[in-house]
Protein backbone atom coordinates (compact mmCIF):
# COMPACT_ATOMS: atom_id res chain seq x y z
CA UNK A 1 0.00 0.00 0.00
CA UNK A 2 2.81 2.30 1.02
CA UNK A 3 4.23 2.39 -2.49
CA UNK A 4 1.04 3.15 -4.33
CA UNK A 5 1.01 6.50 -6.03
CA UNK A 6 -2.45 7.27 -4.72
CA UNK A 7 -0.99 8.39 -1.39
CA UNK A 8 0.25 11.53 -3.12
CA UNK A 9 -3.29 12.61 -3.40
CA UNK A 10 -3.69 12.74 0.36
CA UNK A 11 -0.30 14.21 1.22
CA UNK A 12 -0.44 17.69 2.69
CA UNK A 13 -3.27 19.70 1.18
CA UNK A 14 -2.96 18.17 -2.28
CA UNK A 15 -6.56 17.05 -2.45
CA UNK A 16 -7.88 20.42 -1.37
CA UNK A 17 -5.68 22.09 -3.98
CA UNK A 18 -7.00 19.78 -6.64
CA UNK A 19 -10.54 20.67 -5.63
CA UNK A 20 -9.61 24.34 -5.76
CA UNK A 21 -8.37 23.78 -9.30
CA UNK A 22 -11.59 22.01 -10.18
CA UNK A 23 -13.55 24.98 -8.89
CA UNK A 24 -11.65 27.29 -11.26
CA UNK A 25 -12.49 24.96 -14.13
CA UNK A 26 -16.16 24.81 -13.16
CA UNK A 27 -16.36 28.55 -12.57
CA UNK A 28 -14.93 29.46 -15.97
CA UNK A 29 -17.14 26.87 -17.63
CA UNK A 30 -20.30 28.03 -15.91
CA UNK A 31 -19.77 31.70 -16.67
CA UNK A 32 -18.95 30.93 -20.30
CA UNK A 33 -21.89 28.56 -20.69
CA UNK A 34 -24.34 31.06 -19.15
CA UNK A 35 -23.12 33.89 -21.38
CA UNK A 36 -23.11 31.60 -24.42
CA UNK A 37 -26.72 30.61 -23.87
CA UNK A 38 -27.90 34.22 -23.58
CA UNK A 39 -25.91 35.51 -26.54
CA UNK A 40 -26.46 32.32 -28.51
CA UNK A 41 -30.25 32.65 -28.35
CA UNK A 42 -30.02 36.23 -29.56
CA UNK A 43 -27.55 35.27 -32.28
CA UNK A 44 -29.76 32.37 -33.37
CA UNK A 45 -32.73 34.69 -33.77
CA UNK A 46 -30.63 37.16 -35.75
CA UNK A 47 -29.41 34.32 -37.96
CA UNK A 48 -32.97 33.51 -39.04
CA UNK A 49 -33.41 37.02 -40.46
CA UNK A 50 -33.51 37.28 -44.22
CA UNK A 51 -31.33 40.42 -44.20
CA UNK A 52 -28.23 39.76 -46.37
CA UNK A 53 -25.93 41.89 -44.19
CA UNK A 54 -26.70 40.10 -40.91
CA UNK A 55 -26.55 36.80 -42.79
CA UNK A 56 -23.07 37.53 -44.09
CA UNK A 57 -21.70 38.78 -40.76
CA UNK A 58 -23.07 35.90 -38.71
CA UNK A 59 -21.86 33.39 -41.26
CA UNK A 60 -18.32 34.75 -41.26
CA UNK A 61 -18.32 34.81 -37.46
CA UNK A 62 -19.54 31.24 -37.21
CA UNK A 63 -17.08 29.88 -39.78
CA UNK A 64 -14.16 31.78 -38.27
CA UNK A 65 -14.82 30.45 -34.78
CA UNK A 66 -15.39 26.93 -36.04
CA UNK A 67 -12.28 26.74 -38.17
CA UNK A 68 -9.94 28.18 -35.54
CA UNK A 69 -8.75 25.66 -32.96
CA UNK A 70 -9.76 26.86 -29.50
CA UNK A 71 -6.11 26.90 -28.47
CA UNK A 72 -5.24 29.34 -31.23
CA UNK A 73 -8.11 31.56 -30.15
CA UNK A 74 -6.88 31.45 -26.56
CA UNK A 75 -3.35 32.46 -27.61
CA UNK A 76 -4.74 35.12 -29.89
CA UNK A 77 -6.76 36.73 -27.10
CA UNK A 78 -4.30 36.21 -24.26
CA UNK A 79 -1.01 37.05 -25.97
CA UNK A 80 -2.28 38.87 -29.06
CA UNK A 81 -4.38 41.40 -27.17
CA UNK A 82 -1.48 42.27 -24.89
CA UNK A 83 1.09 42.59 -27.66
CA UNK A 84 -1.00 44.50 -30.19
CA UNK A 85 -3.31 46.63 -28.10
CA UNK A 86 -1.54 46.69 -24.77
CA UNK A 87 -4.61 45.29 -23.05
CA UNK A 88 -3.63 43.23 -20.04
CA UNK A 89 -6.10 40.39 -19.72
CA UNK A 90 -5.76 37.80 -17.02
CA UNK A 91 -5.78 34.19 -18.10
CA UNK A 92 -9.21 33.63 -16.60
CA UNK A 93 -10.77 36.61 -18.33
CA UNK A 94 -9.23 35.56 -21.64
CA UNK A 95 -10.59 32.09 -21.13
CA UNK A 96 -14.12 33.38 -20.47
CA UNK A 97 -13.92 35.61 -23.56
CA UNK A 98 -12.76 32.81 -25.83
CA UNK A 99 -15.19 30.21 -24.53
CA UNK A 100 -18.07 32.66 -24.71
CA UNK A 101 -17.19 33.55 -28.32
CA UNK A 102 -17.03 29.90 -29.19
CA UNK A 103 -20.11 28.85 -27.22
CA UNK A 104 -22.16 31.74 -28.61
CA UNK A 105 -21.34 30.70 -32.17
CA UNK A 106 -22.22 27.06 -31.57
CA UNK A 107 -25.31 27.87 -29.52
CA UNK A 108 -26.47 30.39 -32.11
CA UNK A 109 -26.27 27.76 -34.79
CA UNK A 110 -28.27 25.33 -32.64
CA UNK A 111 -30.96 27.94 -31.96
CA UNK A 112 -31.12 28.84 -35.64
CA UNK A 113 -31.51 25.19 -36.55
CA UNK A 114 -34.26 24.69 -33.99
CA UNK A 115 -36.15 27.79 -35.12
CA UNK A 116 -36.08 27.00 -38.82
CA UNK A 117 -37.06 23.40 -38.17
CA UNK A 118 -40.52 24.61 -37.10
CA UNK A 119 -42.64 24.64 -40.25
CA UNK A 120 -44.03 27.97 -41.41
CA UNK A 121 -47.51 26.50 -41.15
CA UNK A 122 -47.18 26.23 -37.38
CA UNK A 123 -46.90 30.01 -37.19
CA UNK A 124 -49.82 30.33 -39.59
CA UNK A 125 -52.16 27.96 -37.84
CA UNK A 126 -51.49 29.83 -34.61
CA UNK A 127 -52.20 33.10 -36.37
CA UNK A 128 -55.37 31.67 -37.91
CA UNK A 129 -56.69 31.03 -34.41
CA UNK A 130 -56.24 34.68 -33.59
CA UNK A 131 -53.09 34.38 -31.47
CA UNK A 132 -50.79 37.40 -31.63
CA UNK A 133 -47.08 37.12 -32.38
CA UNK A 134 -46.00 36.96 -28.72
CA UNK A 135 -48.58 34.26 -27.99
CA UNK A 136 -47.50 32.28 -31.04
CA UNK A 137 -43.91 32.23 -29.78
CA UNK A 138 -44.89 31.57 -26.20
CA UNK A 139 -47.36 28.74 -26.69
CA UNK A 140 -46.35 27.20 -30.01
CA UNK A 141 -42.83 27.97 -31.21
CA UNK A 142 -40.72 28.15 -28.03
CA UNK A 143 -42.07 24.93 -26.48
CA UNK A 144 -41.27 23.10 -29.69
CA UNK A 145 -37.78 24.56 -30.09
CA UNK A 146 -37.03 23.87 -26.43
CA UNK A 147 -37.44 20.15 -26.78
CA UNK A 148 -35.11 20.09 -29.76
CA UNK A 149 -32.68 22.54 -28.29
CA UNK A 150 -32.09 21.51 -24.68
CA UNK A 151 -30.44 18.12 -25.33
CA UNK A 152 -28.15 19.69 -27.93
CA UNK A 153 -27.32 22.63 -25.68
CA UNK A 154 -26.39 20.27 -22.86
CA UNK A 155 -24.04 18.36 -25.11
CA UNK A 156 -22.42 21.63 -26.04
CA UNK A 157 -22.07 22.42 -22.34
CA UNK A 158 -20.14 19.23 -21.59
CA UNK A 159 -17.92 19.86 -24.59
CA UNK A 160 -17.15 23.32 -23.27
CA UNK A 161 -16.33 22.02 -19.80
CA UNK A 162 -13.89 19.47 -21.21
CA UNK A 163 -12.25 21.95 -23.50
CA UNK A 164 -11.44 24.32 -20.63
CA UNK A 165 -8.51 21.97 -19.89
CA UNK A 166 -6.70 23.91 -22.64
CA UNK A 167 -6.44 27.02 -20.49
CA UNK A 168 -3.51 25.48 -18.66
CA UNK A 169 -1.54 26.71 -21.62
CA UNK A 170 -2.26 30.35 -20.90
CA UNK A 171 -1.22 29.98 -17.30
CA UNK A 172 -4.54 29.59 -15.53
CA UNK A 173 -4.10 27.40 -12.48
CA UNK A 174 -7.09 25.14 -12.92
CA UNK A 175 -7.44 21.47 -12.15
CA UNK A 176 -4.97 20.28 -14.80
CA UNK A 177 -2.32 22.73 -13.71
CA UNK A 178 -2.65 21.77 -10.05
CA UNK A 179 -2.27 18.16 -11.09
CA UNK A 180 0.92 18.90 -12.98
CA UNK A 181 2.31 20.80 -10.00
CA UNK A 182 1.57 17.93 -7.65
CA UNK A 183 3.17 15.42 -9.99
CA UNK A 184 6.24 17.58 -10.48
CA UNK A 185 6.70 18.16 -6.77
CA UNK A 186 6.65 14.45 -6.06
CA UNK A 187 8.62 13.29 -9.04
CA UNK A 188 11.41 11.70 -6.96
CA UNK A 189 9.48 10.40 -3.98
CA UNK A 190 6.50 8.97 -5.88
CA UNK A 191 7.52 8.42 -9.49
CA UNK A 192 4.28 6.78 -10.57
CA UNK A 193 2.00 9.51 -9.22
CA UNK A 194 1.09 10.74 -12.73
CA UNK A 195 -1.20 7.80 -13.39
CA UNK A 196 -2.98 8.28 -10.08
CA UNK A 197 -3.37 12.00 -10.25
CA UNK A 198 -4.53 12.06 -13.87
CA UNK A 199 -6.78 9.13 -13.05
CA UNK A 200 -8.32 11.23 -10.31
CA UNK A 201 -8.79 14.08 -12.78
CA UNK A 202 -10.53 11.69 -15.11
CA UNK A 203 -13.02 10.96 -12.36
CA UNK A 204 -13.43 14.63 -11.49
CA UNK A 205 -14.35 15.52 -15.08
CA UNK A 206 -16.56 12.50 -15.17
CA UNK A 207 -18.39 13.55 -12.01
CA UNK A 208 -18.98 17.03 -13.42
CA UNK A 209 -20.02 15.99 -16.94
CA UNK A 210 -21.79 12.71 -16.42
CA UNK A 211 -24.89 14.02 -14.61
CA UNK A 212 -25.25 16.67 -17.28
CA UNK A 213 -25.07 14.20 -20.13
CA UNK A 214 -27.45 11.82 -18.29
CA UNK A 215 -29.88 14.70 -18.00
CA UNK A 216 -29.61 15.30 -21.74
CA UNK A 217 -30.25 11.64 -22.49
CA UNK A 218 -33.29 11.59 -20.22
CA UNK A 219 -34.77 14.69 -21.76
CA UNK A 220 -34.22 13.32 -25.23
CA UNK A 221 -36.03 10.15 -24.30
CA UNK A 222 -38.88 11.95 -22.60
CA UNK A 223 -39.43 14.23 -25.56
CA UNK A 224 -38.81 11.66 -28.26
CA UNK A 225 -41.28 12.59 -30.92
CA UNK B 1 -81.23 30.83 -53.67
CA UNK B 2 -82.81 33.43 -51.46
CA UNK B 3 -80.65 36.50 -51.24
CA UNK B 4 -79.28 36.61 -47.70
CA UNK B 5 -77.06 39.18 -46.06
CA UNK B 6 -73.49 39.43 -47.28
CA UNK B 7 -70.96 38.13 -44.79
CA UNK B 8 -67.75 38.43 -46.73
CA UNK B 9 -67.27 40.76 -49.67
CA UNK B 10 -64.20 40.83 -51.85
CA UNK B 11 -63.83 43.71 -54.27
CA UNK B 12 -61.30 43.85 -57.11
CA UNK B 13 -58.60 41.94 -55.32
CA UNK B 14 -55.11 41.92 -56.84
CA UNK B 15 -52.29 39.78 -55.56
CA UNK B 16 -48.74 39.71 -56.81
CA UNK B 17 -45.69 37.95 -55.34
CA UNK B 18 -43.41 40.20 -57.37
CA UNK B 19 -43.10 38.07 -60.48
CA UNK B 20 -46.39 38.59 -62.24
CA UNK B 21 -49.92 38.68 -60.89
CA UNK B 22 -51.28 35.65 -59.05
CA UNK B 23 -54.81 36.96 -58.64
CA UNK B 24 -56.30 39.49 -61.06
CA UNK B 25 -59.27 41.64 -60.19
CA UNK B 26 -61.23 39.09 -58.20
CA UNK B 27 -64.61 40.00 -56.77
CA UNK B 28 -66.79 37.64 -54.79
CA UNK B 29 -69.54 37.89 -52.21
CA UNK B 30 -70.15 35.15 -49.70
CA UNK B 31 -73.57 35.22 -48.10
CA UNK B 32 -74.51 34.05 -44.67
CA UNK B 33 -75.05 30.28 -44.58
CA UNK B 34 -73.65 29.83 -48.05
CA UNK B 35 -71.13 27.19 -49.07
CA UNK B 36 -68.82 28.41 -51.82
CA UNK B 37 -66.44 25.92 -53.40
CA UNK B 38 -63.38 27.15 -55.27
CA UNK B 39 -62.07 24.81 -57.91
CA UNK B 40 -59.54 25.07 -60.69
CA UNK B 41 -56.26 23.62 -61.92
CA UNK B 42 -53.22 23.63 -59.62
CA UNK B 43 -51.49 26.95 -59.49
CA UNK B 44 -54.63 28.85 -60.49
CA UNK B 45 -54.48 30.87 -57.27
CA UNK B 46 -57.39 29.34 -55.38
CA UNK B 47 -55.40 28.59 -52.21
CA UNK B 48 -53.76 32.00 -52.37
CA UNK B 49 -57.19 33.57 -52.71
CA UNK B 50 -58.38 31.71 -49.64
CA UNK B 51 -55.30 32.78 -47.66
CA UNK B 52 -55.93 36.41 -48.58
CA UNK B 53 -59.33 36.19 -46.90
CA UNK B 54 -57.79 35.91 -43.43
CA UNK B 55 -54.72 37.98 -44.02
CA UNK B 56 -52.14 35.23 -44.31
CA UNK B 57 -51.26 36.78 -47.66
CA UNK B 58 -50.92 40.49 -48.25
CA UNK B 59 -52.86 41.91 -51.14
CA UNK B 60 -51.67 44.63 -53.50
CA UNK B 61 -55.02 46.27 -54.16
CA UNK B 62 -58.71 45.77 -53.68
CA UNK B 63 -60.53 45.34 -50.42
CA UNK B 64 -62.16 42.68 -48.30
CA UNK B 65 -65.13 43.38 -46.04
CA UNK B 66 -66.37 41.23 -43.19
CA UNK B 67 -69.86 42.11 -41.92
CA UNK B 68 -69.58 45.34 -43.87
CA UNK B 69 -66.31 46.40 -42.22
CA UNK B 70 -63.14 46.75 -44.27
CA UNK B 71 -60.53 44.33 -42.96
CA UNK B 72 -57.75 45.03 -45.42
CA UNK B 73 -56.55 48.45 -44.31
CA UNK B 74 -53.52 49.15 -42.17
CA UNK B 75 -55.30 49.43 -38.88
CA UNK B 76 -56.88 46.00 -39.09
CA UNK B 77 -56.26 43.98 -35.97
CA UNK B 78 -55.89 40.60 -37.61
CA UNK B 79 -55.96 38.71 -34.35
CA UNK B 80 -59.54 39.98 -33.85
CA UNK B 81 -60.62 39.33 -37.43
CA UNK B 82 -59.19 35.83 -37.46
CA UNK B 83 -61.34 34.82 -34.52
CA UNK B 84 -64.30 35.32 -36.82
CA UNK B 85 -62.69 33.59 -39.79
CA UNK B 86 -61.68 30.02 -38.97
CA UNK B 87 -59.24 28.17 -41.16
CA UNK B 88 -58.34 24.51 -41.66
CA UNK B 89 -55.12 23.66 -43.49
CA UNK B 90 -54.12 20.89 -45.86
CA UNK B 91 -51.48 19.52 -43.52
CA UNK B 92 -53.67 19.78 -40.36
CA UNK B 93 -51.00 21.72 -38.45
CA UNK B 94 -51.99 20.53 -35.03
CA UNK B 95 -49.48 21.59 -32.40
CA UNK B 96 -47.38 18.43 -31.86
CA UNK B 97 -46.41 19.23 -28.27
CA UNK B 98 -49.99 19.44 -27.04
CA UNK B 99 -52.71 16.83 -26.54
CA UNK B 100 -55.83 16.94 -28.68
CA UNK B 101 -57.84 18.75 -26.04
CA UNK B 102 -55.07 21.30 -25.39
CA UNK B 103 -54.84 21.96 -29.11
CA UNK B 104 -58.53 22.70 -29.18
CA UNK B 105 -58.52 24.78 -25.99
CA UNK B 106 -55.60 27.03 -26.92
CA UNK B 107 -57.76 29.47 -28.87
CA UNK B 108 -60.70 29.72 -26.44
CA UNK B 109 -58.46 30.06 -23.37
CA UNK B 110 -55.67 32.30 -24.63
CA UNK B 111 -57.40 34.36 -27.30
CA UNK B 112 -61.01 34.53 -26.14
CA UNK B 113 -60.14 34.15 -22.43
CA UNK B 114 -63.07 31.84 -21.87
CA UNK B 115 -63.73 29.98 -18.65
CA UNK B 116 -61.74 26.76 -18.65
CA UNK B 117 -64.58 24.49 -17.52
CA UNK B 118 -67.01 25.85 -20.04
CA UNK B 119 -64.54 25.67 -22.89
CA UNK B 120 -63.64 22.13 -21.95
CA UNK B 121 -67.29 21.10 -21.95
CA UNK B 122 -67.74 22.60 -25.37
CA UNK B 123 -64.58 20.96 -26.67
CA UNK B 124 -65.78 17.57 -25.52
CA UNK B 125 -69.16 18.10 -27.16
CA UNK B 126 -67.54 18.99 -30.46
CA UNK B 127 -65.10 16.08 -30.24
CA UNK B 128 -68.08 13.82 -29.64
CA UNK B 129 -69.74 15.19 -32.75
CA UNK B 130 -66.77 14.22 -34.92
CA UNK B 131 -66.45 10.87 -33.13
CA UNK B 132 -63.14 11.51 -31.39
CA UNK B 133 -64.04 12.01 -27.75
CA UNK B 134 -61.95 8.98 -26.73
CA UNK B 135 -58.88 10.61 -28.29
CA UNK B 136 -58.99 13.79 -26.27
CA UNK B 137 -55.82 13.04 -24.29
CA UNK B 138 -53.90 11.59 -27.24
CA UNK B 139 -51.06 13.44 -28.91
CA UNK B 140 -51.38 14.31 -32.60
CA UNK B 141 -48.68 11.80 -33.55
CA UNK B 142 -50.91 9.00 -32.26
CA UNK B 143 -53.75 9.90 -34.64
CA UNK B 144 -54.34 9.02 -38.27
CA UNK B 145 -54.45 11.76 -40.87
CA UNK B 146 -58.23 11.76 -41.00
CA UNK B 147 -58.47 11.99 -37.23
CA UNK B 148 -55.97 14.84 -37.14
CA UNK B 149 -57.95 16.73 -39.72
CA UNK B 150 -61.17 16.27 -37.75
CA UNK B 151 -59.43 17.61 -34.65
CA UNK B 152 -58.22 20.57 -36.71
CA UNK B 153 -61.80 21.25 -37.75
CA UNK B 154 -62.93 21.17 -34.12
CA UNK B 155 -60.09 23.53 -33.22
CA UNK B 156 -61.43 26.00 -35.76
CA UNK B 157 -65.09 25.43 -34.81
CA UNK B 158 -64.71 26.06 -31.11
CA UNK B 159 -63.85 29.67 -31.81
CA UNK B 160 -67.39 29.98 -33.21
CA UNK B 161 -66.23 31.65 -36.37
CA UNK B 162 -68.71 33.36 -38.64
CA UNK B 163 -67.09 31.76 -41.64
CA UNK B 164 -64.83 28.76 -42.14
CA UNK B 165 -62.11 28.44 -44.76
CA UNK B 166 -60.97 24.97 -45.86
CA UNK B 167 -57.73 24.79 -47.82
CA UNK B 168 -57.57 21.44 -49.63
CA UNK B 169 -58.19 19.67 -46.37
CA UNK B 170 -58.33 16.19 -47.87
CA UNK B 171 -55.41 16.53 -50.29
CA UNK B 172 -52.88 15.00 -47.89
CA UNK B 173 -55.13 12.13 -46.79
CA UNK B 174 -55.21 8.51 -47.79
CA UNK B 175 -58.30 7.83 -49.91
CA UNK B 176 -60.12 5.84 -47.23
CA UNK B 177 -59.82 8.73 -44.79
CA UNK B 178 -61.14 11.38 -47.12
CA UNK B 179 -64.70 10.32 -46.50
CA UNK B 180 -64.70 10.80 -42.73
CA UNK B 181 -63.47 14.37 -43.12
CA UNK B 182 -65.87 15.23 -45.92
CA UNK B 183 -68.76 13.84 -43.89
CA UNK B 184 -67.95 16.26 -41.09
CA UNK B 185 -67.95 19.12 -43.57
CA UNK B 186 -71.26 18.02 -45.06
CA UNK B 187 -72.72 18.01 -41.55
CA UNK B 188 -71.49 21.55 -41.01
CA UNK B 189 -72.99 22.65 -44.30
CA UNK B 190 -76.33 21.15 -43.34
CA UNK B 191 -76.18 22.93 -39.99
CA UNK B 192 -76.00 26.22 -41.87
CA UNK B 193 -72.33 27.14 -41.51
CA UNK B 194 -70.87 29.61 -43.93
CA UNK B 195 -67.89 28.03 -45.66
CA UNK B 196 -65.41 28.67 -48.42
CA UNK B 197 -63.83 25.44 -49.57
CA UNK B 198 -60.89 24.79 -51.87
CA UNK B 199 -60.95 21.19 -53.02
CA UNK B 200 -60.05 18.74 -55.74
CA UNK B 201 -62.88 16.37 -54.84
CA UNK B 202 -65.37 17.10 -57.60
CA UNK B 203 -68.09 14.76 -56.35
CA UNK B 204 -67.90 16.37 -52.97
CA UNK B 205 -67.88 19.87 -54.44
CA UNK B 206 -71.06 19.04 -56.30
CA UNK B 207 -72.73 17.67 -53.19
CA UNK B 208 -71.78 20.38 -50.72
CA UNK B 209 -71.70 23.59 -52.71
CA UNK B 210 -74.34 26.24 -53.08
CA UNK B 211 -72.11 27.89 -55.61
CA UNK B 212 -69.06 26.77 -57.57
CA UNK B 213 -66.39 29.31 -58.39
CA UNK B 214 -64.02 28.20 -61.13
CA UNK B 215 -60.66 29.92 -61.18
CA UNK B 216 -58.03 29.68 -63.85
CA UNK B 217 -54.92 31.77 -64.40
CA UNK B 218 -55.65 33.96 -61.38
CA UNK B 219 -59.13 35.05 -62.38
CA UNK B 220 -62.69 33.91 -61.90
CA UNK B 221 -63.68 32.25 -65.13
CA UNK B 222 -67.05 30.94 -64.21
CA UNK B 223 -69.43 31.04 -61.27
CA UNK B 224 -72.58 28.96 -61.13
CA UNK B 225 -74.80 26.59 -59.17
CA UNK B 226 -73.12 23.17 -58.93
CA UNK B 227 -75.64 21.25 -61.04
CA UNK B 228 -75.36 23.71 -63.86
CA UNK B 229 -71.60 24.01 -63.67
CA UNK B 230 -70.96 20.31 -63.71
CA UNK B 231 -73.50 19.44 -66.40
CA UNK B 232 -73.39 22.48 -68.69
CA UNK B 233 -70.26 24.53 -68.13
CA UNK B 234 -70.45 27.81 -70.01
CA UNK B 235 -66.81 28.23 -70.88
CA UNK B 236 -64.31 26.13 -72.77
CA UNK B 237 -61.78 26.37 -69.98
CA UNK B 238 -64.22 24.90 -67.47
CA UNK B 239 -65.19 22.14 -69.89
CA UNK B 240 -61.57 21.22 -70.45
CA UNK B 241 -60.90 21.24 -66.72
CA UNK B 242 -63.86 18.99 -65.98
CA UNK B 243 -62.81 16.61 -68.73
CA UNK B 244 -59.58 15.88 -66.92
CA UNK B 245 -61.63 14.08 -64.28
CA UNK B 246 -63.36 11.65 -66.62
CA UNK B 247 -61.80 8.69 -68.35
CA UNK B 248 -62.89 7.00 -71.52
CA UNK B 249 -62.87 3.25 -71.52
CA UNK B 250 -60.07 1.81 -73.56
CA UNK B 251 -61.39 0.62 -76.88
CA UNK B 252 -60.46 -2.65 -78.45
Amino acid sequence: MQDLGIRVLFMGNNFARLMGGLWITVKISLISVALSIIFGILLGMVMTLKNPITRCITKVYLEFIRIMPQLVLLFLVYFGATKSFGIQLSGQVSAVIVFTLWGTAEMGDLVRGALISIPKHQYESGAALGLDVIQIYRYIIIPQTQRRLIPLAINLMTRMIKTTSLIVLIGVVEVMKVAQQIIEANRYTVPDSALWIYGTIFFLYFIVCWPISRLAARMEKKWAN
Amino acid sequence: MVQKEKLLEIHHLHKDYGNGPVLKDISLDVHKGEVVVLIGPSGCGKSTFLRCMNGLEQIQSGEILLDGNVITDNKTKWSDVRQKIGMVFQSYELFPHMTVIDNILLGPLKVQKKDKKEAEKEAKELLGRVGLLDKKDAFPRQLSGGQKQRVAIVRALIMRPEILLFDEVTAALDPEMVREVLDVMLELAKAGSTMVIVTHEMQFARAVADRIVFLDGGEIVEMDAPEKFFTQPKTDRARRFLNTFTFKKKEG
